[in-house]
């Protein structure tokens, strides 16, 4: 990952904006290393589907990015169940032999993306996958990272980060108590 | 009043009938089986939400369409499926019911799915497993047949969009039909304002005006203005009682036919439950025509089946 995104105090976190300014930019670079025309982007519902919609017209990419509700494949089926608001996956590509870039919001155990990689398998073999992310507040369970983030808080904030879109589009980031897997 | 169904939050634990189901379990139910319905398309149609589950399909009665859709359901979501012709096996040879069942529940399986003659059959084995074990009634006696109805409500959505304007008739042998009592509890809980039942007065059963179905003998006024129409398959062995004259008669009276079906209202949908009997209830030109969703209504079951699965499943009693 170059450059290393900016590592924030959890009190001293920049507005979603400036995160997303940074994610942006650090997506183009991404990019340019990237074959045109064969590179896909894929948001994680619900704020990763918002990300990479924003993504896609901010970067002049053409057609629509996919997206995903990784509901059917995570690893707390057994404990939590279905939750109640699962949305249709929707991937308007092939994805055999191209490049993907995940998009979302927190990156935080690596478990959603573990769900997410799992369910691109089912469409098809990719020829990478990449991962983007508003914000990497650590905690990994899992050996994932990011190749490209908007920033990093350190040590975690106390609860959940929550990424919010405005009418106008704008992105927000709150905190909200009770922690969940991410 | 308790519902055995539902666990203490109100959530679904096992699937026994639609009556009595709530609104939001519903429609829970059929947004679920609305992100399933692309899975068709993937190379792999398979999500692992059910790996290293078992599902046993228990079939005391014959089923070819039902058993092999919830296979498939079961299948898609990465469960081991266990099909159990129970008429050939130990019943015969004398074995109650729940005896059965705990048997079964010693080879650690997790969800049965029960079709019975006997109506109350799946409710008897929801009350005796253990907690986390669920059931899903595919059919008891004329009692209940909730994945049809289910299923049926989400084709009816599919076509029709939303349901607090529709006319709904439903044709045939309500009396001994359990896709009939399903169909009219879950189309009055999600809001359908008419309710109709057509049929002779020998196959319509008291008491449907109770549960605030409109009841016509005749085929022409009962479709009038239809937006759905539902036929249900005429049993063979109604005719050799005394309740019906002949199939040929039958047909003639309440068989569907374009010329009936001209009463209801131009963009009428008309669905059948299946296996269909042409040129009794429904004439082959209708069933082949761009009206039936018959069709269908077997794809979106599966969906349907298998967002019913994985709701119980991950839902703790």
């Amino acid at each position: 990952m170059d450059p290393t995104p900016p590592t924030y105090a959890p009190d001293a976190l920049p507005d979603a904006e400036t995160l997303y300014a940074a994610l942006r930019d650090a997506v183009r670079a991404e990019l340019d290393r990237l074959p045109p025309r064969r590179v896909h982007l894929v948001g994680i519902h619900s704020g990763g589907a918002w990300l990479a919609e924003r993504l896609q017209r901010d970067l002049g990419l053409p057609g629509q990015p996919g997206t995903l509700d990784i509901s059917f494949y995570r690893d707390d089926f057994d404990r939590i169940g279905l939750h109640a608001q699962v949305q249709p996956s929707d991937i308007p590509f092939e994805v055999a032999d191209r490049h993907l870039v995940l998009v979302d919001d927190v990156l935080y155990t690596g478990r959603t993306i573990r769900a997410a990689m799992n369910e691109l398998f089912d469409y098809g073999r990719p020829a990478s996958i990449r991962l983007a992310v508003l914000v990497d507040r650590g905690g990994r369970e899992l050996p994932i990272a990011a190749c490209a983030a908007g920033g990093r808080v350190s040590p975690a904030p106390d609860g959940n980060l929550v990424l919010a879109r405005g009418e106008d589009g704008r992105f927000s980031l709150t905190i909200e108590k009770e922690p969940t897997h991410g | 009043m308790a519902n055995p169904q539902l666990n203490r939050n109100g959530e679904l634990v096992h699937l026994l009938t639609t009556e009595g189901l709530p609104r939001d379990i519903v429609t829970h139910i059929l947004d679920t089986a609305q992100t399933f319905v692309p899975l068709a398309d993937r190379e792999i149609k398979k999500v692992p939400l059910l790996r290293g589950k078992s599902v046993f399909n228990l079939f005391f009665e014959n089923s070819t369409r039902t058993r092999t859709t919830f296979e498939i359901a079961a299948k898609r979501l990465s469960a081991d499926v266990f099909n159990l012709n129970i008429n050939a096996s130990s019943t015969a040879k004398g074995e109650s019911l729940l005896d059965t069942i705990g048997n079964l529940s010693a080879m650690q399986a997790d969800l049965f799915v029960v079709r019975h003659e006997a109506s109350g059959a799946p409710h008897l084995i929801a009350r005796h497993v253990a907690p986390h074990v669920h059931v899903i009634n595919a059919g008891d006696g004329r009692h209940a047949h909730p994945t049809q109805a289910l299923l049926d409500m989400y084709t009816i959505r599919h076509f029709k969009k939303d349901f607090s304007n529709l006319t709904v008739a439903i044709v045939g042998d309500i009396l001994h039909s359990r896709v009939a009592r399903s169909d009219i509890h879950a189309l009055a809980t999600l809001g359908v304002p008419e309710i109709r039942a057509i049929g002779p007065l020998t196959l319509l059963p008291g008491g449907l005006e109770q549960m605030g179905v409109r009841v016509f003998t005749d085929m022409r006024a009962g479709l009038k203005d239809v937006d759905v129409v539902i036929t249900l398959r005429l049993q063979n062995e109604r005719m050799r009682g005394a309740l019906l004259p002949s199939a040929h008669e039958y047909f003639k009276h309440y068989g569907l036919t374009h010329d009936k079906l001209a009463a209801a209202r131009p963009d009428a949908i008309v669905m059948h439950p299946g296996p269909m009997n042409r040129g009794v209830e429904i004439d082959s030109a209708v069933a082949d025509s761009d009206r039936a969703v018959i069709l269908d209504q077997v794809t979106f079951g599966i969906a349907v089946r298998m967002a019913v699965m994985s709701i119980v499943a991950g839902t703790q009693a």
